[in-house]
């Protein structure tokens, strides 16, 4: 069920969203356009009306895809691997299905939301301080449940859409500076993840709109 | 039979609650008193349960499950009964959209442990962060909605909803505001699986604050 016309995805080089999506894209193969969304500039390029017709929401990212526009990453993703071929961004088992469902939404809804961009400008206390405690509260959680699911991977031996929301949040932990020793499953399974291909080529040290300061 | 862990307000704990009312599977809920004491998911019994000391969690099939939406899903993948989510791929990519703009964009930022850390006004900043949300969610679902969240059969768009329209308006959230989400709230809460399965009636229900 492909259409002609390549998905486009509304993009933002650092978005840890973003990434995830570019992440799916890369793993199965699938050519897409990027149109980058400045979150900073002017104020945040997401708040602009014309955006907001892409996405309500004005949050990064934004898929356009077989004549649908898409917001949240979990639900393009889970759309991308049902109506494409490639490697199984979910496991065909119902109950390993649902426990990397169980850890993407951990992190999606448990952690990158209290620590994103919008709502660390909104809390008003120390910024950093906040970003620290919300990961730090989530990944003691998350390094708890991977000791009883991983593999290789975050759930067995196979990449999943567990793994494509964990990279992400483990460079935003960076970012902060949160203490990755303290979380040593984590840190493993992420270690053998930056290494492979598609992690690599959606990297935000690479994209289309990342300043040259920052670029790899 | 399944287990939920479970707490009377919680809406991530409702909404399983709802889904398995919507599947009429017979469930034990055991309640976490999320304020005694505390609040007991943050107990070591508890946290073995669930590491992230949230409710709800799930026993089932010898598996544990936290995430509210993981579990609507594994419920749905291996239980007959009414779909809770559409076999056409782009409207199950919709309910999952609506589901996520809920349980990721607009519920964790204005749950019990976020509001008690921001120190500022919680009512407010519960009401910017619902009220954002809402803003967003109005505008899909004048493109999605028929009867229901996603054309006219229930799914965990609507489970998602209600709980989050119930919070809205223990926050005074101004539901005029957006009348699509206002109507398709009031139709969802006629329906059996979402009377049941609400907080004034659970097991746990203060009397105070029950039906």
């Amino acid at each position: 069920m492909t259409s002609q016309t390549k998905p486009i995805l509304h993009s933002y080089f650092r978005s840890s969203c973003s990434w995830r999506v570019r992440i799916a894209f890369a793993l199965k193969g699938i050519d897409y356009d990027q149109v980058p969304v400045n979150l900073i500039k002017d104020g945040g390029l997401q708040h602009t009306e014309q955006y907001k017709a892409v996405n309500p929401m004005q949050q990064v990212p934004a898929l356009q895809i077989d004549g649908l526009t898409l917001s949240q990453s979990l639900a393009m993703i889970e759309y991308i691997d049902e109506t494409r071929p490639g490697p199984r961004l979910l496991p065909d088992d119902p109950k390993e299905r649902a426990q990397v469902r169980m850890i993407s939404d951990l992190i999606a809804s448990g952690i990158q939301p209290l620590q994103n961009l919008y709502v660390i400008q909104k809390c008003g206390t120390d910024k950093v301080q906040w970003a620290q405690h919300f990961i730090s509260r989530g990944f003691e959680g998350l390094e708890q449940i991977l000791k009883q699911t991983a593999g290789k991977y975050c759930v067995g031996d196979e990449i999943s859409m567990a793994d494509i929301c964990l990279v992400p949040q483990v460079y935003n932990a960076e970012r902060f500076k949160v203490d990755m020793e303290k979380y040593p499953t984590i840190k493993m399974i992420n270690q053998t993840l930056v290494e492979v291909e598609a992690f690599r080529a959606s990297h935000p040290s690479c994209q289309p709109d990342t300043p040259d300061d920052l670029r790899a």
